[in-house]
């Protein structure tokens, strides 16, 4: 097949063949055109473009504008890589023709790896009612840069393992405040926010340095948000015997008015945490790793760990199980129901604040709405191991996280969310229970 | 500042498209959580399916506007089986679940760029309602909402409703289609079909062991409603662009808010919910902008147009606590509160 051809030939080129790196600097060549050679500048509207090998600018290469009314325009690139072509007419297509015999020996016009789609060296700009548009051309080594499936596989497996303790860390909070006091806790993805947010704020405030420091202070204030936010609300709901399906919809309230808080505080942008950026170390093949994925997993192995023999071993985890399963016969038996359930909270949230900070790693990036891009998720996860079991949510959290990044070796990319919503719905029609749920659970 | 400014731009919100839509939608709202206590929190899908069923018509299948406004709603209709089929055995709280990833998944499948010649991806779809298709590819007899105004050019009404023909013939499309949706609904559920369904809502097993089947009325109750769902994102898709990035959860959770408002279990809650709801969004997004820079909040004038949904969030959650009947709403018609 041709897919196995495409394979034994990287395989050999694995470390010769050089990335084609995407720049897309269109933007800052219109904002800063002064290196760019420039034809017809007297004319309204600009094609304009940016030809780079593996982020060196490729200077000098033929670059011929061609559109309606036949019109036709050549330009070099500049020593920058940069060009600009004034053209005629806004709303129109252009053919924009890159000359590959002016390339330097041995590159041509690659794959964009940003894109599913192939790059040839004519493409069609569109000049929209903005009256510009930029057109990048991205050249390597004359050769595809084709990935190996196997290394594919291995890479995605990592990431979505990584995904799946993250998206753990959320969920077997949710699953046990759900198993506690029976709130579908829509709020959840905004104590996932908070501990990104809170460690950005820290930062901030100590400086890029301590971060150990700002990431131990936000867990403490993620633990802190949770005790708030059962002594302020859900304590003196439980009290007026509120119903469940009124507490989801409070649950969905505090959701709301939380996440615009988040965003009236950092805004509507993405900011990032100190080393989002840490280079990758090329464990073998194209399977590569960063500083900062090694160091989340272990971190949440080792949370994971501690948290489960908190639950199974402790005196306060038994009775979080006990009430889990039974809450007026835990009551009966001398359980402080009240006590465990604030427990129960703080845990849930410091997990959920963790969890936060290891999603902010992950995209990368904070944003007002970033615990409720993985909400679903994290309701899928709890719901595929069994709402209310905590072991099941750390599984049904490790198989989610594989099956999105995974989807996306056979999906567009964009739909990878998808294959976990689906599995979802999938679940409660076979097994509403979910893997580890009794069945007398569901109604 | 210009408080008469701020009134008047406020009170043109009673009679905007955008109202109406809600109203639409609300209505199907009450008749899933009101009247048959079904939890969907996937009404943005129902309004997705509206829309973009409308605007795919006309640009991809050449549908004059009338015929495309159908394909919305058959679509709602085949989406509410889907759903219905697997997720309306399952308790509350699930259903909730369920409908909400349901909308996530129609809005992601509109978003993706594998489908953007039809989708438009994340651009979303434009210029349906003028003559149908593009500029260089126009589609004879396609689209022609705008076409088929029958009021001539000019400007009609009274401050703060004077506005052009085409804006006077979406709010008579519209006020038409809402009217006849309140008579249709208020018809609905004070019929023998009506008191099945609030049967349901009270006690599921009651009404089971009078030999009525719960699980096909169930489906009735949400396909009914997904009818309005799609009513009210087609009255959005009449009066602007349709874009991916509006039927996102949050606006479910809007709808709510203005259907709880005006209470869940009655016919003309969700429309006096959505009057209010949209009223105090707009006096509240200009009132706060302006006193900010009238210099009399402390913080500038983009973070002053965020505190408006703070307050839908603090609202929803006062709301359901201290009054979850609604204005209307009698507290004896809630089950929810239990």
């Amino acid at each position: 097949m041709d897919f196995v051809a495409t394979t034994r030939r990287t395989m050999g080129r694995l470390f010769a063949a050089v990335g084609a790196v995407v720049l897309a600097f269109g933007v800052l060549g219109l904002a800063d055109p002064a290196h760019a050679d420039i034809v017809n500048p007297e004319m309204p509207f600009k094609v304009s473009g940016n030809v780079q090998n593996n982020g060196e600018p490729v200077a000098g290469v033929t670059i011929t504008v061609t559109g309606a009314g036949g019109f036709t325009a050549t330009v070099p690139t500049g020593d920058d890589g940069k060009f600009v072509v004034g053209v005629p007419e806004k709303e129109a297509d252009y053919t924009v023709t890159l000359d590959e015999s002016t390339l330097p020996d041995g590159i041509a016009v690659v794959d964009n790896p940003e894109t599913e789609f192939v790059e040839s060296n004519v493409q069609t700009a569109t000049v929209g009612p903005g009256g510009r548009v930029a057109m990048n051309f991205f050249i390597g080594q004359g050769e595809r840069h084709v990935v190996a499936w196997f290394d594919q596989v291995v890479q995605r497996l990592i990431s979505g393992v990584n995904f799946g303790l993250m998206l753990a860390l959320a969920s077997v909070g949710l699953s046990l405040i759900y198993g506690t006091t029976g709130i579908s806790n829509f709020a959840h993805a905004e104590m996932v926010t908070f501990g990104a947010v809170a460690t950005f704020g820290l930062v901030g405030l100590f400086g890029d340095a301590a971060l150990p420091l700002a990431i131990g202070v936000a867990l403490l204030l993620s633990a802190g948000l949770g005790w708030a936010l059962d002594a302020g609300l859900w304590r003196p709901l439980r009290k007026r015997n509120t119903g469940l399906v009124q507490l989801m919809i409070v649950s969905i309230g505090l959701s709301l008015a939380v996440r615009y808080l988040y965003q009236f505080f950092i805004g509507g942008g993405t900011e990032q945490l100190p080393g989002a950026d840490s280079p990758k170390i090329q464990l073998f093949g194209e399977v590569s790793l960063s500083i900062v994925d090694m160091v989340s997993m272990g971190l949440s192995i080792v949370l994971i760990i501690i948290f489960a023999w908190w639950l199974t071993y402790t005196k306060v985890g038994k009775a979080t199980r006990a009430i889990s399963d039974n809450p007026s016969l835990a009551s009966a038996s001398g359980i402080d129901v009240d006590g465990v359930i604030r427990i129960v909270w703080i845990v849930g949230s410091l997990l959920a604040g963790f969890s936060g900070i290891l999603w902010a790693y992950f995209r990368p990036g904070i944003r007002w709405d970033m615990g409720g891009q993985i909400l679903l998720l994290i309701f899928a996860a709890t719901t595929l191991g069994g709402l209310g079991t905590a072991y099941g949510a750390l599984i049904g959290s490790l198989v989610v996280g594989i099956l999105v990044e995974g989807s996306s070796l056979f999906i567009p990319s964009d739909l990878k969310y998808v294959g976990a919503l689906v599995v979802l719905i999938g679940i409660l029609l076979f097994r509403p229970q979910g893997i580890l749920g009794r069945k007398e659970r569901v109604g | 500042m210009d408080v008469l400014g701020i009134l008047s731009s406020t009170a043109s919100f009673i009679l905007d498209p955008t109202t109406m839509a809600y109203a639409l939608a609300g209505l199907g709202l009450a008749i899933h959580f009101g009247f048959a206590g079904l939890l969907n929190m996937g009404m943005a899908g129902f309004m997705a399916i509206g829309a973009y069923g409308y605007a795919i018509g006309i640009l991809t299948f050449g549908l004059p506007w009338y015929l495309a406004a159908f394909v919305g709603i058959i679509g709602s209709v085949i989406f509410a089986l889907i759903l219905g089929i697997p997720t309306l055995r399952l308790r509350g709280d699930y259903l909730a679940i369920v409908t909400i990833a349901a909308a996530e998944i129609i809005r992601l499948f509109l978003l993706t760029s594998a489908f953007i010649d039809v989708t438009g991806s994340a651009d979303g779809l434009s210029g349906f309602n003028g003559p149908g298709g593009t500029v260089t590819n126009p589609i004879p007899g396609a689209g022609g909402f705008n076409n088929s105004n029958p009021i001539p050019d000019g400007e009609y009404g009274f401050e703060p409703f004077l506005d052009d023909e085409r804006t006077w013939y979406l709010r008579i499309v519209g006020g038409i289609i809402l009217a006849v949706s309140v008579f249709a609904v208020y018809r609905l559920v004070n019929s023998p079909w009506g008191r099945v369904i609030k049967g349901i809502r009270e006690d599921e097993e009651a009404v089971r062991s009078l030999g009525k089947n719960v699980f096909a009325y169930k489906m009735q109750a949400l396909v009914i409603g997904g009818v309005f769902g799609a009513l009210g994102g087609l009255m959005l898709a009449l009066s602007t662009n349709v874009n991916s990035g509006v039927y996102v959860t949050s606006l479910t959770f809007f709808l709510w808010t203005a259907l709880l408002l005006g209470g869940a279990a009655t016919v003309f809650g969700p429309l006096v919910g959505s009057v209010i709801f949209w009223v105090l969004q707009a006096f509240l997004g200009l009132l706060f902008p302006a006193l900010s820079k009238a210099g009399l909040l402390p913080f500038d004038s983009i973070q002053a147009a965020q505190v408006r949904f703070i307050l839908i969030g603090v609202a929803l959650v006062l709301l359901v606590v201290f009054r979850p009947q609604g204005i209307f709403g009698n507290k004896k018609e809630l089950t929810f509160v239990k």
